[in-house]
């Protein structure tokens, strides 16, 4: 004998319903979540070091990485409270994963510099408020095309390694109007994360966007 | 590697709706699938495999209907599918680009078939 049932449920749902009940927490917490995407190189690490001295509160970060703990060394030269999780080959970071090792953390930024992969860390929420995204000038314009999901996700997009336009051909034009297709709000700022260049923005940005602007 | 949360989750599925209806095993598990969702059938076919191996749907067919992504044009508000490498409003002299919308990124198991076979 068989019998059809009838089932309709979404395959993903858990993990969106653990990523809510993670950014809820947080959101009582006063901690503002920032997910950072890009492929490795593009500069998150060095972006991070730029922008957190310019927030008001205090920022914790975890480091996503396949394996390693160099950019969690450097965090912690500088002074920022940071974990590692390695994932030893998984392509992207679960909900669980964050939770399980966030020491006790209240009123401040949260970012977390996610696998450096533009797939699967765009699909799967882990709880944040917003997504970062940290493309460069050296990778060519015509990203948002090739890669639509992590642009169609962001809520800030930072153009990274601005110094080295003159020698690359990028298009920012070209560049923008694909952005703009997938997401009509993003901001795209230009930044260098080796002078500095654009982060006061970006920071007040940010600021703006947690709600945390008139502490 | 990506697909095999998702195959485990969809096993978990399965086996609770098994043990609920008192079935042996299922014979069959339809999902619904966005073209924009982000995970390839095939794949996600043998990371079930692997995960079912030893369950009541060790021998489960997994089936799939697939659903187009669309666009919606940010001029003229039409919805349209998107064809492989553009964005354009098909509609003539529009001249507008579409967004992308939900539809297409489907992911649910839609139903499952059971079986009481006395092979338990
Ligand atoms: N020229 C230039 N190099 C940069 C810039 N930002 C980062 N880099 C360099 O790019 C390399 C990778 O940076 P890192 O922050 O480790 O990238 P991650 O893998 O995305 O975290 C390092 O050698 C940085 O010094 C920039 O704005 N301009
Ligand atoms: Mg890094
Ligand atoms: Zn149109």
């Amino acid at each position: 004998m068989s019998t059809k049932v009838d089932i309709y449920e979404n395959v993903l749902n858990q993990n969106e319903r653990l990523a809510g009940e993670f950014n809820q927490k947080l959101s009582g917490d006063g901690v503002f979540f920032i997910n950072i995407l890009w492929s490795p190189g593009a500069g998150k690490t060095t972006c991070l070091l730029n922008l957190i001295p310019l927030l008001p509160q205090q920022s914790f970060v975890i480091e996503g990485d396949i394996e390693s703990d160099i950019d969690t060394v450097k965090m912690r030269d500088s002074g920022i409270p940071a974990v590692q999780i390695n994932t030893e080959g998984a392509c992207h970071l679960e909900t669980p994963q964050i939770t399980s090792i966030l020491p006790e953390f209240k009123e401040g930024f949260l970012f977390v510099e996610n696998i450096g992969n533009l797939v699967c860390p765009a699909e799967f929420l882990i709880g944040e408020h917003i997504k970062l995204l940290i493309p460069t000038v050296v990778e060519g314009s015509d990203k948002p095309y090739k890669y639509p999901l992590a642009f169609e996700k962001a809520d800030l997009i930072l153009l990274n390694k601005i110094d080295l336009l003159p020698y690359v051909d990028f298009d920012i034009d070209y560049f923008s109007a694909g952005v703009r297709r997938l997401n009509p709000d993003a901001p795209i700022l230009q930044v260098c994360g080796k002078t500095g260049q654009g982060f006061r923005e970006a920071a007040e940005w940010i600021l703006e966007r947690s709600g945390k602007k008139y502490l | 590697m990506h697909e095999f949360p998702a195959a485990a989750r969809i096993l978990e599925i399965a086996l609770e709706k098994a043990q609920e209806n008192g079935a042996d095993r299922a014979t069959e598990i339809h999902l619904v699938m966005g073209d924009r969702c982000g995970y390839l059938f095939e794949s996600l076919k043998l990371c079930f495999e692997a995960a079912a191996m030893g369950t009541a749907c060790e021998k489960t067919e997994l089936t799939v209907e697939r659903i187009p992504a669309q666009l919606q044009c940010d001029r003229c508000g039409t919805r349209f599918v998107k064809k492989p490498f553009s964005f354009d409003c098909p509609k003539e002299g529009c001249g507008g680009s579409g967004i992308p919308t939900d539809t297409g990124r489907e992911f649910y198991v839609k139903y499952i078939e059971l079986s009481n076979d006395g092979s338990k």
